[in-house]
């Protein structure tokens, strides 16, 4: 066992876990925050992606001892209470989700492209960045829509 | 779930060729992007991971000589993003921004991939091409004697890739046809100027990894130009065959990217 020291989600936290345990695992198993899902397991679908010191990465293909010391944000720490954060109101709003199972890790991933490239943004970057989310449901569509709509890029109706 | 191991993260290289000796059945582990794969896959049980990850003789991105020193540990977004990597190589720029996906880029290094050496990699078509200088905990290796066919490099067990020392051309090009799903190449060939010689290396098509494509060379060293390669092709029989493409297409498509690559010098070019 190994005592992993991290940041998540602001909160400073120590866990002992097995060397082996994956990142995903030390969310969902040991400390029970299951809002980072697993999809594949083979670093391809992105669900359980989460922002380590700033980058969006696949937690299920990162050692949990790899985060010795990093800044971790998850799902969990966006809303602010009963306050969704407004990527979270921009899938609502624009019905980016549909049975949900992707969304974690497509927000994570969307809030993680305004973070680094901040509003100037336009659709085909968008396309571009979510390369590494998939989703089975929606078509994409709609999820490019809400992280344009976050950057303020939407078309409106009335426009 | 992964065979257990005892994980280490050294701070210098001396250290981690140390904790290598001593362990039993080490590996070393950077990005883990090939690595953990492998071993949730039960493919690899190694008793002892060692991590390249915190170790300052492995950073850094520096030009001087008419060479493009990476360090093993940069990321491919760290390369990507380089102001260094831009200015000098923009094709080596878009290269290493066309590997995965966003978050592979965040993880994925340099090192890991060009040790891995697998035959549908990006980094090694540019490491042929541009002539690169492999440093080592021990020693430095020419590119012409590094790659020694699929997944196997001229690194001996415990020996740790530290640098790569890229030539600065006059001018490259990498243009490259992606596995719509991985992203990896399912064929790709990077094609650098330096005066009149032309060097063209050709990844994901061969059956062998990456190669040199001579015959192209010849003739575009003579006449750079993709005209000058009309009608050269490249056996079939050389070529490597799975569910993605046929032998006869990844020959079609080397011989295309090969001459996107020329037409379109300075940049990536995704076909
Ligand atoms: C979904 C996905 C898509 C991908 N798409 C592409 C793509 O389009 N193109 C592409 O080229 N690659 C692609 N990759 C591979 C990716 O680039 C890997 O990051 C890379 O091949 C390995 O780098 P790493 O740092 O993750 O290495 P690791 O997985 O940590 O290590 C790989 C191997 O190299 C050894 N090693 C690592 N560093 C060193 C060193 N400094 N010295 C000696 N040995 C070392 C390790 O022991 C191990 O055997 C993809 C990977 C995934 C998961
Ligand atoms: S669960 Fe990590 S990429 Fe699919
Ligand atoms: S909403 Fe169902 S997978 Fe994306």
């Amino acid at each position: 066992m190994t005592t992993v020291s991290l940041t998540i989600n602001g909160d400073r936290r120590q866990v002992d876990v097995e060397d082996r345990t994956l990142l995903v695992d030390l969310l969902r198993e040991t400390l029970g925050m299951t809002g980072t899902h697993v999809g594949c397991d083979t670093t391809q679908c992105g669900a359980c992606t989460v922002i380590l010191d700033g980058k969006a990465v696949k937690s299920c293909t990162i050692l949990a001892v790899m985060a010795e010391g990093a800044e971790l944000r998850t799902i969990e720490g966006l809303a602010d209470g009963d306050t969704l954060h407004p990527m979270q109101q921009a899938f609502c709003d624009n019905h980016a989700l549909q049975c949900g199972f992707c969304t974690p890790g497509m927000i994570m991933a969307a809030v993680n492209i305004i973070e680094r490239h901040g509003t100037d943004i336009d659709e085909s970057l968008v396309r571009r960045e979510l390369e590494g989310n998939l989703c089975r449901c929606t078509g994409y569509h709609n999820i490019v829509k809400a992280v344009l709509d976050v950057a303020g890029k939407l078309p409106r109706a009335s426009e | 779930m992964m065979y257990a191991f005892s994980y280490h993260a050294p701070i210098s290289l001396s250290e981690a060729r140390k904790r290598f000796e001593e362990s039993e059945d080490a590996a070393y582990i950077s990005g883990g992007h090939t690595l953990l794969p492998t071993m949730k896959n039960r493919l690899a049980a190694p008793s002892d991971l060692v991590s390249l990850g915190q170790i300052e003789e492995l950073q850094g991105i520096a030009v001087a000589e008419g060479c493009l020193t990476i360090g093993a540990a940069e990321t491919h977004a760290s390369v990507a993003a380089s102001d260094a990597v831009t200015g000098r190589i923009p094709a080596l720029a878009g290269l290493a921004g066309s590997i995965g996906d966003v978050q592979v880029r965040h993880r994925g290094t340099i090192g890991g991939s060009v040790a891995n050496n697998d035959p549908a990699a990006d980094y090694p078509s540019a490491v042929l091409a541009l002539d690169a200088r492999l440093h080592t905990s021990e020693r430095v290796i020419e590119a012409s004697d590094f790659f020694q066919g699929v997944y196997t490099t001229a690194l001996e067990p415990g020996e740790i890739l530290t640098k790569v020392g890229f030539r600065i051309p006059d001018t490259a090009g990498y243009a490259k046809m992606r596995n719509p799903a991985s992203r990896y190449a399912l064929a790709a060939a990077f094609v650098a100027r330096f005066g009149d010689s032309v060097r063209v290396a050709i990844t994901g098509a061969s059956e062998d990894g990456v190669f040199r494509w001579t015959e192209a060379e010849e003739r575009l060293s003579k006449d750079f130009s993709a005209g000058a390669l009309a009608g050269l092709t490249l056996n079939e029989a050389d070529m490597n065959e799975d569910i993605h493409a046929s032998r006869g297409y990844r020959a079609h498509l080397a011989a295309l990217c090969t001459r996107k690559a020329v037409e379109l010098q300075g940049r990536l070019t995704l076909l």
